[in-house]
């Protein structure tokens, strides 16, 4: 079977489309690369709608820490504290148990007299019930890095804007939130690059790989258990890895330099990487 | 444990409870906690070890240590840590048994590698299939530890390099002004003044590893994740203690060992974050200046 074949059958198996059953024996390299690499649709699709919906969550969350106001503050504390606190993995195993105990049929409630079924069996299905917990952990994660940096905002910035008579929405628009973000974005590269890997995770907790359908990780195991051969298909999940984080460094890294432009050249501080969060 | 115990159907509603909580399998899931203490206290130091070692060759004069070095601390910023957890305990057995086939029976001509098969003679098997179950189960925790040490010390390595390179240049030119050799400023100048860098890293990478302790599980460890969805599980009349399923309420207990463990952590780390912001002209600064002047 040529590899243009392969890539045909199993290209986009992750999802169901294509060759049903996955290959049993003489596999191949082209096989290996072909489907671990149809996997990886699945890291990146958690990873970029958790972080996308995550950004919102977790600038509200980083304001819900920083106020004076405790009936904000400590909800946002305890946000934190809960999802920072406790492992990933024994998150999704919590959230798998607990989606699994909402009724198979549907909760029934009315509102405002008309009746209405909320469906709840998909929750128990990795794409919507694990990426629920991998946004709710990475708004926590980043909420902290977000509300370091909303202290660290220089004091001189925010005089500067009083002075102007800018107040409230203004204020935070166009002086707090921009300082905000630049001096956040190492480390939130940071988090995008480790939520990415915590991906991988998903299909190694509570919830199960339906019809075979899992992630990149997920098929690698697959290969290593079939061929009882660590060596060929844990290198190529990990060539992937690297190949998106990559990816991932240099599309923050434009970011990072819009955000710095009316920074002197001298005075800016590079993407540095440094391994401050993981789960 | 108690005598009332020996019947459990007939008992009542709070007497089952305490019979239950005490019975020999919750007995195993409270001593997993020990495990993964254990486990911590086992897996730190030798961590650290693997980072000093990594983060000294980075720094090496010695081009291909240099290589091995940064290739070592750069490769968890790349690859998921779980990849190596599934990686090197199985890359390990089979290396070590790869080897002890080639020392112990020479004379074998058939290939290791058969198909979907690893086959090395009896003598070389890793423990060897004669050895008693905990020698099996110690084996397969070392192989654990070792995958933790692995990762961990990478980590440690990153925290490390960037405490050595913080110390300032001063320090070192002054040692060797004094005529230290390199050997002797990196020992007497360098490495007691790095702590103070690497206490933040450090203590950060603490309760990255207590996160970790849960991905025993996955390494075939019975620890408390193992306990958890064995005993939470529901058991139907034919055991001594029937009940439904009660995983969520086992996990729940997890999450909270593990928040209480994490936040003794965060708290002495707060203490910290307090006094370095003290003074600074940020906005944490200032709400201190103000707390005070009020």
């Amino acid at each position: 079977m040529s590899c243009w074949q392969v890539l045909q059958d199993y290209g986009l198996r992750s999802l169901g489309i294509g060759e049903r059953l996955l290959p049993r024996s003489d596999f191949t390299l082209c096989d290996q690369f072909i489907l671990i690499g149809s996997g990886l649709i699945w890291n990146v699709y958690f990873a970029v709608l958790a972080l996308a919906l995550g950004f919102g969550l977790s600038i509200t969350v980083a304001l819900g820490k920083a106020s004076t106001n405790p009936a904000l503050r400590v909800p946002s504390e305890w946000f934190i504290f809960l999802f920072r606190g406790s492992p990933l993995f024994i998150q999704f195993f919590l959230a798998y148990e607990a989606f699994v105990m909402l009724p198979r049929n549907g909760i029934e409630f009315s509102f405002l007299g008309a009746e209405f079924t909320a469906e709840t069996r998909w929750l128990t299905r990795a794409w919507a019930g694990a990426l629920i917990v991998l946004f709710l952990n990475t708004s926590a994660y980043a909420g902290e890095i977000f509300y370091g940096a909303l202290r660290s905002v220089p004091k001189g910035d925010l005089e500067a804007a009083d002075a102007y008579g800018m107040s409230g929405w203004t204020k935070f628009r166009r002086i707090t939130l921009p300082s905000m973000l630049r001096l956040a974005w190492p480390s939130y590269t940071n988090e995008a690059i480790f939520l990415f890997h915590a991906t991988t995770l998903v299909y190694f907790s509570g919830f199960p790989a339906w019809r075979q359908e899992g992630d990149a990780l997920y098929y690698a195991n697959y290969f290593a258990d079939k061929t009882f051969n660590p060596f060929v298909a844990y290198p190529i999940v990990a060539a992937y890895f690297i190949a998106l984080t990559l990816i991932i460094i240099w599309a923050f890294g434009r970011v990072n330099r819009r955000l710095n432009r009316h920074i002197a050249p001298q005075k800016r501080s590079a993407l540095k990487l440094r391994l401050q969060v993981v789960r | 444990m108690f005598e009332y115990c020996v019947d459990p159907s007939v008992l009542s509603d709070s007497r089952w409870m305490m019979c239950y909580l005490t019975s020999p399998k919750q007995l195993a899931f409270y001593t997993s906690f020990g495990t993964v203490l254990a486990l911590l206290a086992v897996t730190a130091p030798c961590a650290l070890l693997l980072g000093f070692l990594g983060a000294m060759a980075s720094r090496s004069h010695f081009p291909p240590l240099t290589i091995v070095g940064r290739g070592y601390t750069s490769m968890v910023r790349g690859i998921p840590d779980i990849i190596f957890f599934l990686f090197i305990p199985i890359a390990v057995d089979q290396g070590l048994e790869w080897l002890r086939h080639h020392w112990r029976c020479p004379d074998w001509t058939e290939p290791i590698r058969r198909g979907s098969d690893f086959v090395v003679c009896a003598d070389a098997k890793l423990p060897l299939s004669s050895a008693s179950t905990w020698i099996h189960d110690l084996y397969g925790i070392t192989l654990a530890v070792l995958a933790f040490a692995v990762v961990f010390g990478a980590f440690a390595a990153n925290v490390l390099y960037g405490a050595m390179n913080s110390v300032p240049k001063a320090q070192l030119e002054t040692a060797e002004a004094y005529g230290m050799t390199p050997r002797q400023s990196f020992w007497r100048i360098l490495v007691p003044q790095m702590w103070v860098y690497a206490l933040p890293g450090l203590s950060n990478l603490w309760q990255v590893l207590i996160k970790a302790t849960p991905l025993l599980f996955l390494l075939g460890v019975k620890d408390i994740v193992f306990w958890a969805r064995e005993m939470g599980g529901a058991k139907t009349s034919t055991f001594s203690y029937p009940h439904p399923d009660w995983r969520l309420y086992y996990f729940l207990v997890l999450l909270v060992f593990y928040l209480l463990l994490t936040s003794l952590s965060e708290r002495l780390f707060r203490r910290g974050m307090v006094k370095l912001s003290h003074g600074q002209a940020t906005m944490a600064g200032e709400q201190q200046r103000k707390a005070h002047a009020a």
